[in-house]
């Protein structure tokens, strides 16, 4: 019972790193712009971050430091594929090689470095409560903010003006020109906010989920993230879902090694991926419903006159 | 103000001065970093650009690692050309090696030497078989060849670990992660004495002349051109773009497999948790820093390998760490893709115009 608690708590708590970043690329998704750098980008960030927290024991600081890592890195991408129109793909995946390197390059004196006490933050009163509390309520905040950020997004994507504006730019960047916004630069914002909201993924793995820097630490998971968006047929209530659940496969791998269950531990690593494959799989069947509900200019450059 | 302006038609000057370009650029890069670390730049440059190409030694060395490269980014040059978005081929690597170290680690000193040809071949169909589970989830559900084959490279990952840690680990081996040391007859043959380059680099510049003529010259190179750059001028000529589809992931999986499979019974000789360097990843620079072009393809295998060796280099003598080679890796092909926006615009100045006229 209590151990079955400890499992949600976790899964909810590994869903988060997913989550946040999902929720993020599915931003500059919706204004057109596929960046499959999202794994470079965490993985920059997750050591920035890293080194941030070591320096100055803050974790709200080591979030800020990996949002500005991966919104500089994700402005870079920005310029090249919005104002140079080059290949989103290509470009994407030179981002990720480098963040591979870069990371590894930047955070080797931190391979050493081991962060202090993480702080608890359990709810008052509600933690208390048999069962529910440790499953739900003594989590790290970045938790309900992954929540409030899929409330919010399902509101600003459907109800605000702004968000109407973003996905007429990834339905209709021609139409939306036409109309006079100025649809580079919405990209642009666009792309820099679903960089930030990687490096806060990557910065929160590090400092809070794991808490370590080591090389390559993201696993794929910038990968998995890019693969929600399609599994959710780009919509956040369903990113957050399929993040848990995710994060659910994730941690029945840790949960499974525990009881020791006579599974090669292989196998178990191989799980999350695997199951990535298969949930595709089962998504991409449909050829026409994913075309039906995908942004119209996802991955296709704009060019004003061009 | 700086304006981008589209050339009439691209420009075949800059299609081949754009690696130039981004070679300087990441140069200029790399000794700006020399500096902010407090290192010699002109040192730093040796190690990347003098020391690997120095001697007959250093060159043998260069070949070792250029091998895979070439193979894999070959491969991958044949996919980028069909559209088709091949990034798991350190996955197919790993599976070539799998293959082939499966059947060379049941060699004994008295096998016949043909068995490195079995050996190899073995790698091949590793690697195809890895790849066709790209092609086959791509061609029957529809599912995404980038997420597909890139998961597919921490699967093979695993399926290698759970070899060296479980069935096929060496029992004198001291419990160490590692296959016996294979017999040599399973040896690939090295091409000079004293010097570690091998005959896989007779291949791999063998492949690049059947990838020529495929590419340039054969009907399905044609095929393939089309299928990827305009799949409904394929399919009004006749053409399927799912025979493109095939024929990419099967010649890639092929060729990754075969490099893992020279990489095994070549330098390595067992089969380690640490087959997999990147040289997947890698490839894919060299394969579009080679303009996805075989003759280009060799030219930028050299050079990436020199980044390996200056990496190694610069760690051993300058206190670096080894994952600079990444960093310049990275740049390069950041740089190339933002220099080849002259192959199609070209930048021209102009003041600022009224504003109703500017947008």
């Amino acid at each position: 019972m209590n151990e079955l608690a400890l499992l949600i708590a976790a899964t909810l708590n590994a869903g988060t790193v997913l989550a946040i970043a999902a929720l993020g690329l599915l931003i500059n998704e919706r204004a057109g712009v596929v960046n499959l750098g999202a794994e470079g980008l965490m993985l920059v960030a997750a050591v920035v971050g890293y080194a941030a927290a070591v320096h100055s024991g803050s974790d709200l600081v080591a979030f800020g430091a990996g949002a500005l890592a991966g919104a500089l890195l994700a402005a870079v991408f920005g310029a090249l594929v919005i104002w140079l129109n080059t290949n989103q793909y290509a470009t994407g995946l030179a981002l990720s090689l480098f963040g591979v390197g870069f990371s590894a390059f930047i955070g080797q004196p931190y391979t050493r470095e081991r962060l202090g006490q993480r702080a608890q933050f359990d709810i008052p009163m509600l933690s208390e409560i048999p069962f529910i509390g440790p499953a739900l309520f003594k989590q790290h905040p970045m938790v309900w903010v992954a929540i409030a950020l899929t409330i919010f997004l399902m509101w600003w994507l459907n109800k605000s003006r702004s968000g109407l504006i973003l996905r007429a730019i990834g339905e209709s960047p021609e139409s939306a020109h036409a109309l006079g916004y100025p649809v580079r630069w919405i990209r642009l914002a666009a792309v820099v906010a679903g960089g930030a909201l990687c490096g806060i993924a990557g910065a929160y793995l590090s400092t809070v989920y794991t808490p370590l820097w080591v090389e390559g630490m993201t696993a794929g998971r910038g990968w998995i993230a890019l693969a929600l968006t399609t599994f959710a047929t780009w919509r956040p209530i369903r990113v957050l879902l399929g993040a848990y659940l995710f994060g659910g496969v994730t941690m029945l791998q840790f949960h499974l090694q525990g009881t020791g269950v006579e599974v090669p531990s292989q196998v178990l690593v191989a799980l999350p991926y695997v199951a990535t494959i298969v949930v595709l799989v089962l998504i991409s069947r449909n050829a026409a419903w994913i075309k039906a509900n995908m942004p119209a200019s996802l991955g296709k450059p704009f060019a004003p006159g061009g | 103000m700086l304006r981008l302006e589209t050339r009439p038609a691209p420009s075949r000057l800059f299609v081949a001065a754009s690696p130039l370009i981004a070679l300087a650029a990441t140069v200029a890069i790399g000794v700006l970093l020399f500096v902010l670390l407090g290192k010699d730049p002109v040192q730093g440059l040796r190690m990347f650009f003098w020391e690997p190409i120095k001697n007959a030694y250093a060159w043998s060395e260069i070949g070792i690692k250029a091998t895979p490269l070439i193979l894999i980014a070959l491969g991958l040059a044949l996919c980028f050309r069909a559209n088709v978005w091949n990034i798991g081929a350190e996955g197919q690597y790993i599976l070539g090696a799998v293959f082939a170290g499966g059947i060379a680690m049941h060699a004994t000193p008295d096998s016949p030497r043909a068995i490195v040809i079995v050996i190899l071949v073995a790698g091949i169909v590793g690697g195809m078989l890895w790849a066709a589970i790209t092609a086959l989830l791509r061609d029957r559900f529809n599912a995404n060849e980038i997420l597909v084959s890139l998961m597919l490279v921490y699967v093979a990952e695993m399926v290698l670990s759970y070899l060296v840690y479980g069935p096929w680990k060496d029992p004198a081996g001291y419990n160490f992660p590692q296959t016996v040391t294979f017999a040599n007859p399973t040896k690939v043959p090295r091409l000079f004495d004293g010097l570690r380059v091998n005959i896989g680099l007779v291949i791999a510049l063998a492949a690049v002349a059947g990838m020529t003529v495929f590419l340039f010259r054969l009907f399905r190179g044609f095929q393939a051109l089309v299928g990827g750059q305009a799949s409904a001028a394929a399919r009004y000529a006749g053409f399927s773009s799912r025979t493109a589809l095939w024929t990419a992931l099967l010649t890639s999986g092929g060729l990754a497999g075969l490099a893992g499979a020279i990489e095994a019974t070549g330098p390595l000789g067992q089969l380690t948790a640490y087959v997999p360097v990147g040289y997947g990843f890698a490839a894919i620079i060299v394969a579009f820093v080679g303009r996805l072009n075989p003759i280009g393809i060799v030219f930028s295998a050299v050079l990436m390998s020199m980044f390996y060796i200056g990496g190694e280099l610069a760690q051993s003598r300058m206190q670096l760490p080894k994952s600079i080679t990444g960093v310049f890796q990275g740049l390069l092909l950041f740089s190339l893709l933002a220099a080849d926006t002259l192959i199609h615009y070209r930048l021209r100045w102009k003041a600022r115009r009224l504003a109703g006229a500017a947008a």
